[in-house]
């Protein structure tokens, strides 16, 4: 079982307490029909499934409750950093301080 | 409704038990959902300091309040208290927006108690029960139902459950604690 820091709880608290959410920062379209068909199949349906550094939506459903971001390493699983959401994606140099 | 609760008369204690577990009595319990910012609005409401913190916990004068989310706190009190908090919260409602729910129907309270609390707990709970720290409290999952957890001491914990997994919970512990006192 993998442990996953909650940045609203301050804790690491255990995997089953968490529910994943699907790829992080996509932006849903201020206007939804003026979108083409392709723009909003776009936005509904394709992901970028990365290979290595991932930046995910995760939820502590039995926990406070709150949707936060990750980033995950999809090779090793293991998790370099959580935000709270509404936050901008960490840069570099935030993934390298917070790997070290 | 209080006839359906399905731990009434039970109890695994002893002068000798290594952990003691033991239903609450009924009791008014609330679930409050109010924006941090006006926090000591509900305080003086509540009439008792609400931890500004998730996790934190806050114990007085029969009542208890846990902050279980950035904007949500789980109350306790006597139940002879339940009309007057729900009065005073409705006030409330006038100037300042919240949410103030009796959630005292759903839940069942159990302590458990003892010298091995932390050892039963943590033999089906995944989190470090015993880096918790002494008067907090979460939401958590123990075994696979929802509950919230309050320790309240060094080797004194509340469950609070929803009476459809009670009797599991109860169940549960109640095998545990046996292996316990047997020593396996
Ligand atoms: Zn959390």
């Amino acid at each position: 079982m993998l442990l996953i820091r909650c940045p609203y709880c301050a804790a690491e608290r255990p995997e089953l307490e968490f529910t994943y959410g699907g790829e992080a920062h996509i932006v849903r379209p201020q206007n939804p029909s003026s979108t083409t068909d392709d723009e909003w199949r776009d936005f509904l349906y394709i992901r970028s499934n990365a290979r290595g550094i991932h930046y995910e939506r995760w939820r502590h459903m039995h926990g406070c409750g709150r949707f936060f971001n990750a980033v995950r390493d999809t090779v090793t699983d293991k998790f370099v950093m959580t935000y709270k959401a509404g936050l901008p994606r960490p840069d570099q140099a935030e993934l390298e301080a917070a790997r070290s | 409704m209080h006839t359906h609760h399905p731990l009434v008369g039970r109890a695994l204690a002893g002068p000798h038990a290594r952990v003691n577990m033991r239903p609450v009595e009924d009791c008014a319990r609330f679930i409050l959902r109010i924006d941090p910012q006006n926090l000591a609005a509900a305080s003086t409401i509540w009439g008792g300091n609400l931890p500004p913190t998730t996790g934190g916990l806050v114990s007085a004068s029969g009542r208890i309040a846990t902050c279980i989310g950035p904007d949500e706190w789980y109350l306790i009190a006597p139940l002879a208290e339940q009309d007057a908090i729900e009065s005073a919260f409705g006030e409330l409602y006038a100037t300042t927006i919240h949410s103030l729910v009796d959630v005292g129907h759903r839940e069942v309270g159990i302590t458990v108690e003892g010298p091995e609390a932390v050892l039963a707990l943590q033999a089906t709970i995944a989190f470090d029960i015993a880096a918790m720290p002494v008067g907090s409290g979460c939401r958590t999952i123990i075994d696979k139902a929802q509950i919230i957890l309050l320790r309240q001491g060094p080797d004194s914990f509340r469950i609070e459950v929803w009476h459809s997994f009670a009797d599991h919970v109860w169940n549960l512990l109640a095998g545990i604690c046996r292996e316990i006192e047997l020593g396996v």
